[in-house]
């Protein structure tokens, strides 16, 4: 073995206990750090794959991002037009057929039209706003998992009755309609209908579950009283997480305000970089902490063993080599301690997995929990950078000793 | 009887020129001062004179343990003042073994291990050969049946001749000894004595140790007398040497 590794590892191996607390440390710290990623990553995973799931991708809506310039701006620069109603009736999006199949052409996924409306749904003396969402049952699993989601009926439950509707079941619950039940649904622009209620839906995202609603793509014509109304393309891509690019490349191309999944829940996102951040801070907090055990040792080993560093100078070893032989010992510990702290950590979010919860904000029973191999790769990385950091300073101070002090101190 | 310093006709191993090494505090003290003093091949030299005469220090400054804070020190000819650190050590490992009043051996490490270390720091070796080495070093010095043996395992006297069959283990020409015998039994003392002797006359080493003893300095073919820093004389007896068997 090198003389370096050889030494270092027999003072590691000869403190047995004070080498075990130490990289008990490390461990703990990786150990934690990892569970806390698992948990902190898997909500985060679990939270956007339901916003994924849950909604189309890409909108496009018959809206545009700033008004359009009125025809006397553009005939004359000088004037300025005060107090214009913006028109409440939406136009729809021209030739909706010829710009899905311009769209599919280039576009990886599935695209279907629909009619989006906001309204009231009136039952047993509730008032609640929903968005009502006109859609093509053949369609909609192309776009979004409904299908999926739906509890108690499929989708095709649309075509079973006349003005059929599907609520979400928190939606449902909130009113007290259940499957059968005939609602009352009034628009803005004054057109109400009586729908019965088909089937619900649940995607686990509350405000969806209690605000949304879906009809035939026919009888929201009805509601916005626009015969052949496409307002609304959704998108559902291969890749979700190039939602934003195609975006932005739809609108460019269409001139509709294209809106993907990330800009719709920007907010929410957002909130994840700050979670992210105090994680990671929290994370460096506990390996920090660790690091001070590594200190703590190689600051032990160094002083008991300054005698023999002094010795091993007189004998020719070089400052880099002595140095080295400590710094060695603060890896050993560090990769020890990482390694305990993989299996630790594994454990640990194994445990945390099995523990059962109940709330009524998710629809699980357990934790959910991502296994990355980069999380134990970064956990692992600190605590050998932390621990290498943390014997340094002393291996350094090791390294500068005089042998002449220790050796005449010595006798 | 006192003869003059011997001449040195050829470049001398190690040469103090003007060496003066001071500690530097509120209030400075001077270990040694103005020394001068040249050790050529095959030398048995002993450095003598009351505590705090400043033995210890001449032997640091000789071996590249200490640097001077004026003058400088010669190995084979050569200047060491402006060597690096790196450089100082690595003619420790080469040219220079040491000895000292304790043993000083890693307690972790059997006996052979310790005696491989400078071979292994030097590097030049394979493990086999080194194994080899240190083996007939060990059993040269009648240590033949401890080598697996962990230094506690072992007498004062026995681990004084582990210490310095590792001196020795990079085959230096030059072995310096601070006080090799000074926390031995009068036995033990004369093993190691008779040791060094055999360095100087078989393997045609150059040793230069520190004694308080006087009577084991009176044994060494140079005597260089030391008080208050200063060398106070520097006698030769080369019959002693003769005269032993």
């Amino acid at each position: 073995m090198n003389l370096i590794l050889d030494i270092a590892w027999t003072h590691v191996r000869a403190r047995v206990r004070q080498t075990g607390f130490a990289v008990a440390g490390v461990a703990t710290g990786v150990g934690f750090s990892i569970m806390m990623a698992a948990l902190m990553q898997g909500s985060q995973d679990d939270f956007t794959q339901r916003l994924v799931n849950t909604l189309p991708h890409i909108t496009v809506s018959d809206e545009r991002r700033s008004p359009p310039p009125q025809p006397a701006e553009t005939l004359y620069q000088a004037v300025e037009i005060h107090n214009l109603t913006p028109e409440a009736r939406r136009r729809g999006i021209k030739n909706p057929l010829a710009t899905m199949a311009a769209l599919e052409a280039w576009i990886p996924g599935g695209i279907a039209p629909s009619v989006t409306v906001q309204g009231i749904i009136r039952y047993a003396n509730h008032d609640v706003a929903t968005t009502i969402i006109g859609i093509d049952p053949r369609r909609e699993s192309k776009v979004s998992d409904l299908p999926k989601q739906m509890r108690q009926a499929t989708v095709t439950a649309l075509y079973r009755a006349t003005n059929a509707i599907i609520i979400g079941d928190r939606l449902s619950e909130k009113i007290g309609a259940r499957i059968g039940a005939n609602i009352t649904v009034q628009t803005s622009e004054g057109a109400r209908i009586s729908a019965q209620v088909v089937g619900y839906f649940h995607t686990g995202v509350r405000q969806v579950d209690e605000g949304t609603a879906y009809v035939l793509a026919k009888t929201g014509q009805i509601l916005s009283q626009q015969t052949g109304l496409v307002n609304e393309l959704r998108l559902r891509l291969k890749e979700p997480m190039a939602s934003r690019q195609v975006a932005a490349r739809i609108e460019t191309d269409t001139g509709y305000k294209s809106v993907s999944w990330q800009e719709a829940h920007e907010d929410l996102l957002s909130t994840f970089i700050i979670r992210n951040i105090i994680m990671y801070a929290v994370v460096g907090a506990i390996l920090l902490v660790a690091s001070f055990g590594t200190y703590n040792i190689i600051s032990t080993i160094t002083h008991e063993k300054a005698r023999d560093i002094a010795i091993m100078k007189s004998l020719g070893l070089s400052e880099f080599t002595v140095r080295s032989i400590f710094v060695i010992e603060a890896v050993i510990i560090g990769l020890a301690g990482a390694l305990v702290g993989f299996l630790l950590g594994y454990l640990l979010s194994r445990g945390l997995g099995e523990v059962r919860i109940r709330s009524p904000f998710i629809d699980t029973d357990r934790l959910p929990l991502a296994y990355t191999p980069l999380h134990y790769l970064l956990a692992g990385m600190v605590a050998l950078v932390s621990s290498v950091a943390a014997g340094y300073g002393p291996a350094r101070k090791a390294a500068r000793l005089h042998p002449v002090e220790i050796i005449r101190g010595a006798t | 009887m006192s003869l003059p310093a011997p001449a040195q006709a050829v470049t001398p191993l190690i040469e103090a020129r003007n060496v003066t090494r001071v500690l530097p505090g509120i209030v400075p003290t001077t270990l040694v001062q103005g020394i001068t003093l040249s050790i050529g091949e095959n030398e048995f030299v002993a450095i003598t004179g009351p505590s705090g005469s400043g033995k210890s220090s001449l032997l640091y400054l000789l071996g590249l343990l200490d640097l001077p804070t004026s003058g400088e020190v010669l190995i084979r000819g050569r200047a060491t003042v402006h060597m690096d650190e790196e450089e100082r050590a690595f003619t420790r490992l080469r040219l220079l073994g040491f000895v000292f009043q304790f043993h000083f051996l890693l307690p972790e490490f059997t006996v052979r291990d310790n005696v491989m270390l400078p071979m292994r720091a030097l590097g030049r070796l394979s493990t086999k050969q080194m194994q080899d080495r240190a083996s007939d070093l060990l059993g040269s010095l009648g240590l033949g049946d401890h080598m697996h043996k962990q230094p506690d395992q072992l007498s004062g006297g026995q681990r004084q001749r582990v210490a310095v069959a590792r001196a020795l283990a990079n085959e230096p020409p030059v072995i310096l000894a601070d006080e090799p015998t000074g926390s031995l039994d009068s036995k033990a003392s004369e093993q190691v004595f008779e040791l060094l002797r055999d360095l100087v006359v078989r393997q045609g080493k150059t040793v230069v140790a520190v004694t308080h003893d006087l009577g084991l300095a009176a044994r060494m073919d140079r005597h260089v007398e030391l008080l208050d820093g200063r060398v106070v004389s520097d006698d030769l007896h080369r019959s002693s040497l003769v005269d032993q068997p």
